[in-house]
């Protein structure tokens, strides 16, 4: 039973970061795109960019979380 | 040409090194003391009672290199101890009736392991077992502690020398010299880059907490990455402490637009059931995730480079050859992976003074807003 939990949290913490890797993947392209038609606004859309990271970066770390509470229990 | 096949030819053959050696350590079992990479990895980013930097066997005996610190115990019935952490010997003698634990005697013991953590130190009866009974309040400067006193000490000292230096109006009117030429581009880009867009008008009443902020985290990451120094930034009880500061300072600038869009946000009413505890869990999670955010990067960070090194000993035990072939890619990967620690370093110390300064920034934003709306 302790395996399961064990194998099930890791599972859920990859599967997080899975979805947390497509989603600032999306994130890196929409910024590079828009820098490249718009280069004066590099300083913006840097901020704008690491600020909608950071928060995508959120929903992985509470996966991960989630998934420390599965082998604790 | 050379450089885009080079790559593929190192991933190739330190794959087949990792196969070869797998198969290696399968086949052979070890005899010898075997080296638990969990236990080296975890000793390594906890907190502990002294800063360790190697171990050594000679003459059939351990001898561990360490700078001992403190042990300040408080408990009842025992009243207040004061010991170096060297006179427990690394877990191995009791002294003045407290013993610390190691992952090795909490075996032995047959502890509980929910209760008991390595590091952890005890009070014992006359005959050596582990005594429930005595309450201990554990005040001692453990190395997290310490480090962060020196991190802090530095980073004081470093700001008031420039402090100084710019009231005598150097680097005001002429071009900053040494130490403030490092200094002044950071601390203009947090006021610029960070404080203005997300703050406006009132950047200059929260600029001094957003760039306080940022120095501590960031000396304390970078202090945390030199080889046999505590990883401060990666307890969870460190990054909670700074949330809980940002917490309060972003309750304290709330207005009521900002409790409006909490408790009775502008939606349609059949939508407000499921938004409201949305938003009153939102308040909190913020900083929650600021507190998970910087812990879990200096974690995975220190736990991939501890990795890699371990990666030479585990193989090393299977036979000496994998050991010392894989040792030139593990110590490559190594420095690789450091060099994109510092970048985490600051990137870290970034975000979390980014996302401080957005959060109080949010709860004081709509007034205009609204008076716009109105008008």
């Amino acid at each position: 039973m302790e395996a399961m939990a064990v194998a099930g949290g890791a599972i859920g913490a990859g599967i997080g970061a899975c979805g947390a890797g497509i989603g600032i993947g999306q994130i890196g392209k929409g910024a590079l795109e828009a820098i490249a038609r718009q280069p004066e606004a590099l300083n913006d859309i840097r901020a704008n960019m690491i600020l909608t990271a950071a928060l995508v970066e959120g929903a992985a770390l509470f996966a991960i979380v989630v998934g420390f509470l599965a082998i604790g229990k | 040409m050379v450089s885009g096949l080079f790559k593929p030819f190192t991933v190739a053959v330190f794959s087949v090194i990792l196969m070869a050696s797998f198969s290696a350590l399968s086949a052979q079992e070890p005899k010898k003391k075997s080296f638990d990479a969990n236990e080296v990895i975890f000793g390594h980013i906890s907190d502990g009672h002294e800063f360790h930097f190697f171990s050594y066997e000679s003459g059939g005996k351990e001898h561990e290199v360490t700078i001992p610190l403190p042990v300040i115990l408080y408990s009842s019935q025992r009243g207040l101890t004061v010991f170096m952490s060297s006179k427990l010997d690394h877990g191995h003698e009791p002294y003045k009736g407290y013993a610390l634990l190691t992952d090795h005697n909490i075996k032995e013991w047959g502890l509980d392991t929910k209760k008991f953590h390595a590091e952890q130190i005890v009070a014992v009866n006359e005959k050596g077992k582990v005594d429930e009974a005595v309450k201990i309040y554990d005040f001692s400067l453990t190395r997290n502690v310490v480090q962060m006193i020196i991190a802090l000490a530095l980073l004081v000292w470093v700001m008031l020398v420039i402090a100084k230096r710019y009231r005598k109006g150097e680097g005001v009117h002429n071009a900053p010299k040494g130490i403030q030429s490092l200094m002044e581009p950071i601390i203009t880009f947090i006021r610029d880059d960070v404080a203005k867009p997300n703050l406006g008008h009132k950047y200059e009443k929260y600029l001094p907490y957003i760039q306080t902020v940022f120095f501590f985290i960031l000396i304390n990451n970078l202090v945390g990455l030199i080889p046999g120094t505590a990883n401060v930034t990666g307890n969870i009880a460190f990054t909670m402490l700074l949330a809980l500061i940002s917490f309060i300072v972003i309750i304290f600038s709330t207005n009521k637009h900002y409790w409006k869009h909490i408790f009775w946000p502008p939606v349609p009413h059949g939508v407000k059931p499921i938004l409201i505890p949305v938003e009153i869990l939102g308040v909190f999670t913020k900083p929650f995730a600021l507190m998970i955010r910087l812990y879990a990067n200096m974690v995975a960070g220190h736990i991939i480079i501890l990795s890699l090194v371990s990666l030479i000993f585990i193989l090393g035990a299977a036979s000496k050859i994998t050991g010392y072939v894989v040792s030139p890619f593990s110590i490559a990967f190594v420095v690789f992976i450091y060099f994109i620690e510092i970048l985490v370093a600051f990137l870290q110390a970034y975000i979390f003074a980014m996302l401080t300064a957005v959060f109080i920034g949010q709860a004081f934003e709509g007034e205009h807003h609204e008076e716009k709306v109105h008008v």
